[in-house]
């Protein structure tokens, strides 16, 4: 109560609320320049021939291996776009191909470690065990639901 | 508490990755001098959104009350949550892990826990990507994952509201 007002005062400017979302923001800075190193590794040391050359044939295999790649992935949505392309061209199934895709923008190992950290450990565990598990079941219904109405 | 934890443990991930570059780079300086760069312009692509973001948490901070919070995304906001959730996380921009604070903010101030994971499902439809994905997959293809999509980000919000209650 004693310092309520002050701090009701504080952040009802501006500057208050500059302050406020620096500092909040710059908690996070560390966590943020860990990932984005990270990212740097990723780009250079997985290419998409690693990435092709991991399917095996089969679908439901596929489909699982590509949404763990999808999963472990990490960077510009495009990059997944492209890949997922060239697997195609590549007889890849398109179970697979959607899988990776959707795993790829839902799920985020490499940034696991942030979102646990700003978020929650329990949040961040359910959220992306949850998105991988529904990247599957997304890419059979889509894939499923096109062959229909085609 | 939390906020100091969560200092400590940004500091020890950076440090493992610093140690780790160090490790490849006595490996491999080429490509750790690669990767570096391929950091560096991750960071220069995203510092327009990372002031954008910085600037929507100021106005956050200064217009919008937990009231006001947990008026349209708290529990028994409904629908408009929902929505609201939905199609901010489908018009958001940049990565996924640079809203990670301005959410924390969010939460704090009463958003659902469901809400949350809508958007970040959400994010993951690009509209300024869309002719992309349809060169490489077709209308038909994306315009069903889309719907899919959405729809999945309602059934793991709730998923997760349910897990961490």
């Amino acid at each position: 109560m004693k310092g309520g007002k002050e701090r009701g005062g504080s952040q009802k400017t501006l500057a208050g609320s500059f302050a406020k979302a620096l500092k909040s923001f710059s908690m996070s800075l560390p966590l943020l320049l860990g990932v984005i190193l990270l990212l740097g590794l990723f780009r250079v040391f997985v290419t998409s021939a690693m990435i092709s050359s991991v399917f095996t044939g089969a679908v439901v295999r596929d489909t699982v291996i590509g949404a763990v790649i999808g999963s472990v992935s990490a960077g510009n949505p495009i990059v997944s776009y492209i890949i997922g392309g060239e697997l195609l061209a590549a007889k890849v199934s398109l179970f697979a191909v959607a899988a990776f895709i959707v795993a790829w923008v839902t799920v985020g190992v490499v940034q696991f470690p942030a979102e646990a950290a700003i978020l929650g450990r329990r949040f961040a565990t359910a959220r992306n065990v949850l998105s991988f598990i529904f990247a599957i079941a997304v890419a059979i219904l889509t894939v499923a639901t096109v062959g229909v109405l085609t | 508490m939390k906020r100091k934890k969560e200092i400590s443990y940004g500091l020890y991930f950076l440090g493992l990755v610093l140690l780790l570059y160090l490790v490849l780079y006595l490996l491999e300086p080429a490509s750790i001098q690669k990767a570096l760069r391929a950091s560096g312009e991750v960071l220069v692509t995203i510092a327009p959104i990372l002031v954008i973001i910085i600037g929507f948490m100021v106005l956050l901070n200064y217009f919008i009350t937990p009231k006001t919070v947990s008026k349209y995304m708290g529990q028994g906001s409904g629908v408009k949550g929902w929505l609201l959730a939905i199609t901010s996380g489908i018009l958001s921009h940049g990565p996924i892990y640079i809203w990670y604070p301005l959410l924390q903010e969010l939460r704090e101030a009463g958003m659902r826990s469901g809400l949350v994971a809508a958007f970040l499902y959400n994010r993951a439809i690009k509209l300024p990507l869309l002719p992309l994905m349809i060169y490489y997959f077709g209308t038909m293809f994306v315009a069903v994952l889309l719907v899919y999509m959405v729809i999945v980000s309602v059934i793991e919000g709730k998923l997760i509201e349910f897990i961490e209650s």
